[in-house]
């Protein structure tokens, strides 16, 4: 079936079995191995992209299902000579052992903040009308999405506070 | 995972249509739930129709006060609905206490409706499982079954409906508006949806083949402070060991039943001035341990008349 999903900035258009997912496309056909597949079950998050500004599980999604969407994965984010800043947080803040689970977390990071500065509610809150506030209880209830098996949690907790502080990100 | 072909629905009836019309055929939406299974060849489609772009995503009011969610509206834009917040804050709270943000992202509010259980003998393909191979028998009644139903469940089945959102809804009493292949639509209280396992825990609801839910309707909040507290093994991120909702003075229990449980003994205990422990130990009197989940039993009465009481007291 013929695709288009424009991945990064730029319109991809591909011929798929219908049963591809969208991660596969991203990985196997666009050779973008930066987006991991992890459980390839929606229960890990390494495979974390953004969709048209919102982020998903890659691997629960077919590719047909994306005509038409915008994709942005960790590639589209920053680049080794050029890092985003949400990766030189990580950095910074030595957020990551392997690394395997890395891109995911930062992907969906910036998902996460969106929808905070959105004021989306979560779970951390007491108060669901109430617009929610950016803290290290909120990011760990609004990133359970994302395991990390190295357990690098408590610095992927500072690595996002850093990024927000210093881009002034849902303060 | 198995072959199969794929059409996006131009509209509500085409797809209905094709849904009546062409043998194996599904509909898919965010996908979250049934692409999972797929993988696992657990659900085994012949033919995908794609939902997701229907114009069936609004949340609007509705003149009496009430609110129509569309059945594609996803799970994070209902719990980020300023109405919903507002006047349903129950329902938000259920919906963010459930999955991950991701996923939220992409679960329709029709297909967190229509999700499977996730007993995991369901989910292992070499045990037996009657929702799965119907007669093959049930491989969690003798296994570990800390997660399964202690209310409504039969000897054919004990696996647990796993979504929050539902139960929230069933306490606000929410009705479902779905449209069939004949082009019919019909309405019915959300509560009436799901079927209870009997002999046939294959059939998990009272919607026909080819039949599509386009909208989950909300009455007018009722008079009284609404809850939703979910006690589970983690604090993120995973499903009920005992949930409940409480909506002025309606009840629905999640993680206990095989559908989004209405206490409708317990609603009736209280109103004839029942105290909320009273009301709670009424509405368990019917329930049973599996052998793993008698903890069940004991958490749930504590955490519903604690919940009660709570929400009786914020009221006032």
């Amino acid at each position: 079936m013929e695709t288009t999903i424009t991945v990064n900035g730029e319109p991809r258009t591909l011929d798929l079995d219908p049963r591809t997912t969208l991660l596969d496309a991203l990985r196997e056909h666009l050779r973008l191995t930066g987006s991991k597949k992890g459980c390839d079950h929606g229960q890990c998050g390494a495979c974390t992209v953004l969709v048209n500004g919102l982020r998903i599980n890659a691997c629960l999604s077919l590719a047909v299902m994306h005509d038409g969407d915008e994709v942005v994965t960790i590639e589209g984010l920053g680049r080794p000579e050029k890092l985003h800043p949400m990766q030189q947080a990580f950095l910074t803040e030595d957020a990551f052992q392997c690394g395997y689970c890395t891109p995911g977390q930062i992907c969906s990071a910036m998902g996460m903040l969106a929808e905070l500065e959105a004021g989306a509610p979560s779970h951390a809150a007491g108060d669901v009308a109430a617009r929610p506030a950016l803290s290290e209880a909120e990011i760990r209830e609004r990133m359970s999405g994302n395991i990390c098996r190295c357990s690098a949690y408590p610095q992927i907790v500072d690595a996002i506070m850093r990024y927000a502080r210093e881009e002034s990100v849902a303060s | 995972m198995r072959p199969f072909t794929y059409e996006r629905a131009a509209d509500p009836q085409a797809a209905v249509k094709a849904a009546a019309e062409i043998p194996g055929a599904r509909f898919i939406a965010g996908g979250t739930n049934l692409l999972d299974l797929m993988k696992l060849e657990i659900e085994r489609p012949a033919h995908l129709i794609d939902v997701g772009r229907l114009p069936l995503a609004a949340i609007e009011d509705t003149p009496d006060g009430g609110l129509r969610i569309g059945a594609m509206a996803t799970n994070s834009r209902v719990a980020a609905d300023p109405r919903v917040r507002g006047r349903y804050p129950v329902l938000a709270q259920a919906i963010v206490s459930g999955a991950s943000g991701q996923l939220r992202n992409k679960a329709s509010t029709g297909g967190n409706l229509l999700q499977r259980t996730r007993c995991p003998y369901f989910y292992d393909t070499r045990k037996p499982c009657n929702k799965r191979q119907p007669g093959a028998g049930c491989a969690a009644l003798e296994g570990i079954n800390r997660e399964h139903a202690i209310l409504g469940a039969s000897d054919a089945c004990i696996a647990v409906h796993p979504s929050d959102m539902a139960v929230a809804m069933v306490a606000l009493d929410a009705e479902v508006l779905t449209l069939s292949p004949s082009g019919d639509e019909r309405r019915l209280p959300l509560s009436e949806l799901h079927r209870l396992p009997g002999e046939t825990p294959h059939i998990e609801t009272q919607l026909a083949p080819g039949e599509l839910i386009t909208t989950v309707i909300l009455p007018p909040p009722a008079a009284g402070a609404q809850t939703y507290r979910k006690v589970r093994d983690r604090a993120s991120y995973a499903t009920a060991l005992s949930s409940i909702a409480v909506a002025g003075g309606r009840i629905a229990f999640g993680g206990l039943a095989p559908k989004p449980w209405r206490a409708a003994t317990a609603e009736a205990a209280l109103a004839a001035g029942a105290a909320p422990q009273e009301a709670m130990a009424a509405e368990l009197e019917q329930a049973r341990s599996a052998g793993h989940n008698t903890f069940k039993i004991t958490l749930t009465a504590r955490l519903g008349a604690t919940v009660i009481a709570e929400t009786q007291a914020s009221a006032r």
